[in-house]
């Protein structure tokens, strides 16, 4: 097609009318430019041992102390973790687990007692961890009306994304989607067993949870966010809920759909074991550390069920780094990663050693 | 695309055949009766014929019912509308398959259990794909209109009925049935039917450069019996009915009649329609009634679209991706059964959806939305990329200022589009011989006459001379050039003027093209002005013998040749003069040019002017007769010569007298006839003239018609030897010029000539008008032409025919008279034979020049048969042949002559270059064994220590005994000498010291060869051969040998060739080359690739065929590895989702990631990626030969890259996955430093891959990386609620801003990517010993062998003159020297 104007008749076999002394006139010759010639200035990275072995040490000198770093920082993170699921008999918690459903009225509450061996020094994050739940299908992840977590009600219609869970009872279900439906509502409460035996109520930070974006861009309560109760009239509560989206927390600022619990479990997880922050335990003074060794005591108000699907419940206390949460992982890729260059640096050096000098003294025969 | 545009082309044409613009009168009917048939049959459609009628005729009434439903002559070439484009666009673009497998995806996503992205996401690779497509169409589809536009806004001078006159009417508002006149040089608006020329002879010429290509004139007659010759024409009164066949597009068949008022039929053919689009010459005006217009035009009908070849690669390809297919469907498969199991398993969830679906039905939803998720795995876009990256190497190929020819202002074309990568993979070349090998310029070598042998020494010493000063100084050609341009563009002033005989080369090869590229005049011109073709230098002997004419004074001296010598002399320069068809004219002062009598410059007053200045008589007072002076004594001597030789040969004492006789010729000449005649060209008695006059007359009638204006005697010209050499000669084929050339050196000259006489100069005698009787033009058939002439100097009717050796030996008999006779001529044969043999082992080419003289009862009856046949309508071409071939029997053999054809320059160096890279190198030639053998030697495609297979049979059994004969031999001989017979030539045709074989077949022997029975033993032997030579084949035969040797090897072909015999071959082969030379535009028209020398070969092939290929095939790969690396990113993230077709990534990028993000750098290194330098390449052609073996292509090659891409998405996967697993992380927070290492991997790969990089891959690896961070981020700022399910807003940026990113890509990057780097490092360094090692070797041994080849060069010519013996199989290896 762009070959037409290549060849000298035209591809359709026009008739070219230019006189005959028209078309003469301009040379053909192509321009002797570096670029029509093909003789740009290129680098040719031609990979040879010689070239890529010191390339190899080098990366093997900068990963393993990163990878030692890493490794490092990971294991001075403080984590702890309890399953609270209540699959023993002998579990606190598994009477509630037992007899479970979404409409009981009367909710179950077990305490798991738990000890930490060690003091947590600065800020503490508490999660919620679920296992084999699959956030990440690809129904489930859809099922949610972005447009309505806005603070659209927009005439009432959820997404057909939420489909099923848009509408109960001919009414239009805020916030919709299975995703709303199924929001973790057990609640953990954390007291320190005092080693003369009261138990002090450690108080949990519920706001700072979630992204800023998160909480003052994509969500928002309809209307002004006064009256939730009023904005939300004509909708009905999701299915699984116990209580309407207005009713999640008394401070109108953390209510509705800019509740920070509710925004935390509506970006779903990668993967099927995850955990959510739950909470955070600030630091109060430099001076006393924020959880102290000794025994604690998790109360549970047992709601979620998640035996029937083989599901796991844990609660994770933790500290982090600047690299995150606790994950030995990466330290140890790069550790390794850094230790095959190395090697492989050595043996690119025998292999250079062996063949490049022939091959000098080859060119120089020859 | 290119397929499309073919296939609607032919769609247009087949429709065009319809009858639905032809209504058709009855052809049958009674002509009386057929006004009113034709009424009757207005609604019949008999599908044949059509009826024109004059527009502002007699005839209004039928005109309109008939005519007016013709198409117009507007034209319109583009394929849409303005309204239609959309819809018309979209309708073609969706006969791809890449587009509806596009749509299939599109739609599928609209199934809501299926549904996998968002509906509009799945859009838009289809929605980019096809608007790339609509704009390139429509911008196409613009361009169109505006050359149509122009095209119908042409102007022509058309009747206007109201006006009575002529007026200016754009094209497109010409129609069926109008009167058109039209002046010289101006090009024809629509098909038209010549009525009426200014041409007294009612004919017209015309130029169809801009149909075919050709530039020789073509002659078109006015329709016969018009009664309205003379005067200006008339169109209001123009009665006549035409009928006509329907609109065709057969450029050379027109049918038809005309009927007249009266009833009278008269005939139409071909020679009496004038063509759209080609040019009038040499004609002042001409007035033609249109037939066709528009689209019904001839011309038009014969557009057709470009070629569509198919690669060898695309073909490898498309396995490749059915593997891609199989690969998607196991992937998809696995997903689903992973679904079902998973949801077997998996009880009541709080997060199920629809969970209430059988796990059966939910895998089977799962497979078909993992086939919208995997997707990117058939890389459908490759295709569109591929043709991208090909336009791109195209644009190089074009580029490139090696393949540019200076002389002739010529860059290579490439016609084909997508085979570029076949270029490296040449297995065999096939090669014409003239004009591919050699330079098709014919110079003048040696000649032998009347058995004596001139060997023109001087001349030979100077074609060496010319060639040494050539190769020493470069500037020295552009000097020539420059002044051979300039002489060039006055031909081109005086193009109105040539003459439109067709020109034929005559040859004992059987090329009979005669077509001319129109752009080449220039070049062509320069070419036979070139010094080294005029300039021969006379044999000093034969100098002597022809001077010996002039000079009365030695008549008596010693060594004077017999004057039936004399005469033989004479004759054969005549012969050489008068033989042709060249056309004469003299740039410098184009008035003093006599040609064409009947062709006027300008218009008639002119030309009585000039020819009053130049004290010339004008051409009507011609028959009125002016004296010439012609030197006394000479001439009276010439007579005195021919007149005792007649006498002579009547008398037997006279026969005693000299040596021979001429029976053939002379014993039954009429004396006083003749004495009448002789007398007639004397000067100075006029009324001779017009009795010859009436002989004449009684003779032709046609030609007696227009005697009065035709030159009919001697003009005196001042034969100034200055005006000599302003003379300019302009022929067809190349050695009739270098025959006029040769015959200007011995200062027989040819001045001029018109259709009815040729004015020639012949040494002490003046200046002689030959009266031109025919010309029996050449055909391959024959391989001959005659003119057929009365003498100058004895009146007689006298055959000069040149042609083959082969043909004229035959025909050339002993004739019935005396015995001595009979001895004599068959001396004369024998010797000539002799010369023959000996020239064509020095590779010239021959030619036999032969005479008959006639009786004039002979000639009568002749004559008689020949006008019938010229005038029969039916098979004429058949009576024409017979005519000529009844005529030319009996010749007298009087000489033959030796023409060279030198090789293109660098010939020897690419063949040698070519077949070190492992191309087998065939030459298939029309020419003759002993020629075709010698160029080979010259062109070393044969090499001194070669063995000389040589196959001439005579019969089919002997064929096959002897094909299995030489089969053994070589089988002995090779495993005598190397240990793997298998290997073949290939590897010793470098090393040069092992003699290998060749095999020299004729067109005879060749048929057999070709035949089911012998084939294999034929391709057995073949295939052992180092190379194979056939000569004496026809294009038939080429293309056979081509055929089989393609489809039985499989092997990769090439043919290349310059002229109309090597079009079959072209088209055969995989590649088809076209050497756009001196021969036309007919190879080039129907090649792939069309280039100017032939040592552009060895770039294109070495060098840019290498390129393409590699870069192609490399891009493939890395299109293959860039998709499923990051489609299988996708499959492992499916086992951490429940198979559910969950993506981690956002839709938009994931689909933008290869749309966008990744497309343009694979694309840049498809295009300019080089994997070893030019000079390299060109300077081991080894190489070429390695890269086809080790095959960057191949299965195993495809399935290292797919699991390359395995292993990096892996890695690339579980690195991010391990270091994330249990933490808090959301799908597209996990997904981000997926993609970004996915995306680093992908172009870093590719920088490992790329042997070069320059600024533009930096800039645009930047840019495709920049792109895709520029897009997150302003996706993750911006997108609140845009792109419903996914919830980017705020991840990129949150992502980005934690060092755990970067840590995670740099070690993800870095481990993908380390066991290539590891391959390459190792690999190189192991290899690049290896490699190197080699190329040093090959770079010494090269040095040795060019010091090897000068020294064989020194003794070349010892062993060219070397006797070869065409039965000999077994070349002797000669130079022991050399292979030490």
């Amino acid at each position: 097609m762009m070959a037409s104007s290549y060849s000298a008749k035209d591809e359709d076999g026009h008739i070219t009318v230019t006189g005959p002394g028209g078309a003469a006139l301009r040379s053909k010759k192509p321009e002797n430019t570096a670029f029509k010639q093909q003789r740009l200035p290129a680098w040719q990275p031609i990979l040879t041992a010689g070239t890529v072995l010191p390339a190899f040490f080098i990366i093997g000198l900068i990963f393993i102390p990163i990878g030692i770093g890493l490794f490092v920082t990971s294991n001075n993170i403080r984590e702890f973790e309890i399953d609270y699921t209540g699959v023993d008999e002998s579990s606190p918690c598994f009477n509630c687990s037992q007899n479970f459903s979404w409409n009981s009225t009367q909710p179950c509450t077990c305490s798991i007692p738990f000890s930490l061996e060690q003091s947590y020094e600065n800020n503490v994050f508490m999660y919620y961890g679920l296992s084999n739940f699959y956030q990440n299908h690809r129904r489930y992840v859809k099922s949610r009306d972005d447009s309505q977590l806005n603070g659209h009600l927009g005439s009432l219609k959820p997404s057909k994304e939420c489909e099923p869970y848009a509408k109960h009872e001919n009414k239009p279900i805020a916030p919709c989607g299975a995703i709303a439906n199924s929001m973790f509502n057990d609640t953990l409460e954390l007291f320190y067993n005092d080693p003369n035996g009261t138990k002090i109520l450690i108080p949990l930070r519920a706001t700072g949870i979630a992204w800023w974006t998160d909480k003052h861009v994509k969500f928002g309560n309809p209307g002004d966010g006064l009256n939730l109760t009023a904005e939300f009239q004509g909708t009905t509560k999701p299915v699984n809920w116990r209580k309407p989206v207005y009713e999640l927390d008394s401070d109108p600022l953390n209510n509705g759909f800019i509740n920070e619990d509710f925004i935390v479990w509506m970006r779903t997880a990668a993967l099927p074991t995850f955990r959510k922050l739950y909470r955070i335990i600030s630091r109060k003074d430099n001076m006393v550390p924020t959880l102290l060794r000794g025994n604690y005591t998790l109360e549970v108000v047992y709601n979620y069920p998640v035996r029937s699907f083989e599901g796991r419940k844990r609660m994770i206390l933790s500290t982090i780094s600047w690299m995150g949460g606790k994950n030995p992982f990466l330290g140890i890729a790069y550790i390794t990663v850094g230790s095959v260059c190395f090697f492989l640096g050595v043996v690119l050096l025998l292999i250079h050693h062996k063949y490049g000098n022939r091959n000098n003294s080859a060119d120089i025969s020859n | 695309m290119e397929r499309l545009h073919w296939v609607r082309h032919r769609c247009r044409t087949l429709l065009a055949g319809n009858p639905e613009g032809g209504w058709h009168s009855a052809p049958d009917d009674l002509p009386n009766k057929s006004f009113l048939d034709a009424h009757c049959s207005l609604h019949r459609v008999r599908g044949k014929r059509r009826s024109v009628f004059a527009r502002h005729g007699p005839h209004r009434q039928e005109y309109d019912t008939f005519s007016k439903s013709y198409k117009g002559n507007a034209i319109r070439t583009t394929k849409y509308r303005l309204l239609t484009f959309i819809p018309m666009n979209l309708f073609q673009q969706f006969h791809r398959a890449a587009n509806l497998y596009f749509l299939f995806l599109a739609l599928l996503n609209w199934v809501p259990a299926v549904e996998a992205f968002q509906k509009e996401i799945t859009m838009i690779p289809l929605l980019v794909v096809l608007a790339v497509i609509a704009i390139k169409d429509a911008l196409e589809d613009y361009r169109r209109y505006l050359f149509d536009r122009k095209v119908n806004n042409n102007v022509a001078r058309v009747f206007c009925g109201k006006q009575k006159a002529y007026n200016d009417q754009c094209w497109k508002d010409v129609r069926v049935g109008d009167f058109v006149r039209l002046s010289c040089n101006e090009i024809i608006p629509a098909d038209m039917l010549l009525l009426y020329s200014s041409d007294p002879r009612g004919v017209c010429y015309i130029e169809t450069a801009n149909l075919d290509g050709e530039t020789n004139l073509k002659q078109r007659q006015v329709v016969s019996d018009l009664p309205l010759q003379g005067e200006e024409f008339t169109p209001e009164s123009f009665p006549s009915r035409i009928e006509c066949e329907n609109p065709n597009n057969d450029l050379s068949r027109f049918r038809g009649y005309m009927e007249h008022p009266s009833g009278v039929r008269v005939g139409l053919h071909n020679s009496n329609l004038l063509l759209r689009s080609c040019t009038i010459r040499n004609t002042e005006t001409v007035v033609g009634i249109v037939v066709y217009a528009g689209h019904e035009t001839k011309a038009m009908m014969n557009n057709s679209g470009p070629r569509y070849k198919r690669s060898q690669l695309e073909k490898r390809l498309n396995t490749d991706i059915l593997w891609c297919v199989v690969l998607l469907i196991i992937m998809c498969l696995t997903s689903a059964v992973g679904h079902g199991l998973w949801l077997k398993n998996l009880k009541d969830p709080v997060f199920g959806v629809n969970t209430d679906t059988s796990p059966a039905l939910a895998g089977f939803y799962v497979f078909w939305t993992m086939i919208i998720v995997l997707q990117v795995l058939i890389p459908i876009s490759l295709y569109v990329s591929i043709e991208i990256v090909k336009l791109g190497q195209i644009y190089f190929i074009h580029n490139d200022l090696d393949l540019y020819n200076e002389q002739l202002d010529s860059r290579i074309q490439c016609r084909a589009l997508n085979i570029t990568e076949d270029l490296g993979q040449i297995q065999y070349l096939f090669s014409d011989k003239t004009g591919t090998l050699t330079e098709n310029k014919m110079v003048f070598c040696r000649c032998s006459i009347y058995g004596v042998e001139y060997p023109h020494v001087e001349n030979a010493r100077r074609l060496e001379v010319y060639e040494a000063e050539k190769n020493k100084a470069a500037d020295h050609s552009v000097t020539l050039r420059s002044g051979c341009s300039a002489k060039s563009r006055s031909c081109r002033s005086l193009s109105c003027n040539r003459s439109s005989v067709s020109l034929h080369t005559l040859t004992a090869d059987s090329e009979e093209e005669d077509e001319q590229l129109s752009n080449q005049i220039q070049a062509r011109t320069s070419a036979f002005c070139s010094r080294m073709a005029k300039e021969v230098v006379p044999d000093p002997e034969l100098v002597r013998k022809l001077n010996w004419f002039s000079s009365p004074l030695k008549e008596a001296s010693s060594g004077t040749p017999s004057s039936l010598e004399l005469a033989y002399i004479t004759d054969f320069f005549l012969a050489l003069t008068i033989c042709n068809s060249v056309v004469v004219s003299s740039p410098s002062q184009p008035r003093h040019v006599v040609p064409e009598a009947r062709t006027p410059l300008k218009s008639l007053e002119e030309i009585k002017l000039m020819f009053q200045r130049f004290s010339f008589p004008p051409f009507s007072a011609l028959s009125t007769f002016s004296p010439p002076q012609i030197r006394g004594s000479p001439r009276n001597f010439t007579s005195r010569l021919f007149t005792r030789g007649k006498t002579g040969s009547f008398s037997p004492t006279a026969n005693n007298a000299t040596d021979g006789s001429e029976p053939g010729r002379d014993n039954d000449m009429d004396t006083p006839k003749l004495r009448c005649i002789l007398d007639f060209s004397a000067p100075g008695e006029g009324g001779n003239v017009a009795q010859v006059e009436d002989d004449i007359k009684k003779d032709d009638i046609k030609d007696a018609k227009t005697s009065p204006d035709g030159p009919r005697q001697e003009v005196e010209v001042d034969s100034d030897s200055d005006v000599d050499d302003e003379l300019l000669y302009e022929a067809e084929s190349p050695d009739e010029a270098a025959l006029v050339h040769a015959a200007r050196a011995y200062r027989c000259t040819l001045r001029g000539r018109s259709p009815e006489s040729l004015l020639v100069d012949l040494p002490g005698i003046g200046s002689l008008a030959v009266q031109l009787l025919h010309i029996l033009p050449f055909d391959s058939n024959r391989k001959r032409m005659s003119v057929v002439v009365r003498h100058p100097l004895t009146g007689q009717v006298v055959v000069y025919t040149k042609g083959a050796d082969s043909v004229i030996m035959d025909l050339a008999e002993t004739s019935k008279g005396a015995e001595q006779a009979q001895e004599f001529h068959s001396h004369i044969k024998d010797q000539s034979q002799k010369h023959l043999d000996s020239y064509a082992r020095e590779g010239l080419r021959t030619l036999c020049i032969a005479k008959k003289a006639l009786e004039e009862e002979e000639y009568e009856a002749w004559l008689k048969r020949h006008l019938l046949a010229e005038s029969s309508i039916e098979n004429r071409e058949e009576l024409l042949l017979d005519s000529a071939q009844r005529l030319e029997t009996n010749l007298t053999l009087l000489g033959t002559t030796g023409i060279v054809d030198r090789l293109q320059e660098d010939v020897p160096e690419t063949i040698e270059a070519l077949q070190r890279a492992g191309i087998k190198v065939w030459v298939l030639t029309g020419d003759k064994q002993e020629t075709a053998i010698n160029i080979a030697y010259a062109c070393k495609l044969l090499r001194p220590n070669d063995r000389l297979l040589t196959a001439n049979c005579g019969s089919k059994d002997a064929c096959a005994a002897f094909l299995k004969e030489l089969k053994l031999e070589v089988q002995c001989g090779q495993d005598g000498l190397t240990e793997a017979p298998a290997a073949g030539a290939h590897g010793e045709s470098s090393s040069g010291s092992v003699s290998s074989f060749i095999l020299v077949i004729d067109g005879q022997t060749l048929d057999w060869a070709l035949q089911e029975e012998l084939k294999r033993d034929f391709l057995e032997l073949s295939s052992r051969c180092k190379a194979v030579l056939c000569c004496r084949s026809t294009p038939l035969q080429k293309s056979e040998v081509v055929r089989l040797i393609r489809d039985q090897l499989g092997v990769m072909t090439l043919a290349v060739g310059d002229g109309a015999n090597d079009v079959s071959m072209i088209q055969m082969a995989d590649v088809g080359i076209g050497i756009s030379g001196q021969e036309g535009m007919q190879a080039v028209m129907s090649s792939d690739f069309a280039i100017s020398r032939f040592k552009h070969l060895s770039k294109l092939l070495l060098v840019h065929g290498h390129w393409c290929y590699s870069r192609l095939a490399n891009m493939i790969l890395y299109f293959f590895y860039k998709n499923v690396m990051y489609v299988n990113l996708l499959f492992w993230y499916q086992f951490v989702c429940g198979f559910s077709g969950s993506v981690m990534t956002n839709s938009w990028v994931l689909i933008l990631f290869n749309l966008i993000f990744t497309s343009v750098p694979p694309l840049i290194y498809g295009i300019l990626d080089q994997d070893m330098p030019a000079e390299t390449l060109k300077g081991v052609p080894e190489l070429y030969q390695a890269a086809q073996t080790s095959k960057i292509y191949v299965p195993h090659m495809f399935w290292i890259t797919v699991l390359d891409a395995f292993y990096q998405s892996l890695v690339c996967f579980f690195i991010p996955y391990f270091a994330l697993t249990g933490s808090d992380v959301g799908i597209l927070s996990f997904g981000s430093p997926i993609n970004a290492s996915a995306l680093f991997i992908i172009l870093l790969h590719q920088v490992l891959e790329s042997h070069t990089l320059t600024w533009i891959h930096g800039l645009v690896l930047l840019l495709s990386g920049g792109s895709y961070f520029g897009f997150v981020l302003l996706f993750s700022v911006s997108c609140v609620t845009c792109s419903p399910p996914t919830n980017p807003l705020g991840v990129e940026t949150l992502q980005m801003s934690q060092p755990l990113f970067y840590i995670i890509c740099a070690v993800t990057t870095f481990t993908a990517l380390l066991p290539r780097m590891l391959f390459r490092a190792v690999y190189s360094t192991v290899h690049r010993t290896a490699a190197l090692k080699s190329s040093h070797v090959e770079k010494v041994e090269s040095e040795n062998y060019r010091k090897r080849m000068q020294r064989w060069n020194l003794s070349h010519y010892r062993v060219n003159r070397l006797p070869v013996c065409a039965d000999n199989p077994g070349l002797e290896p000669s130079t022991a020297s050399v292979v030490s």
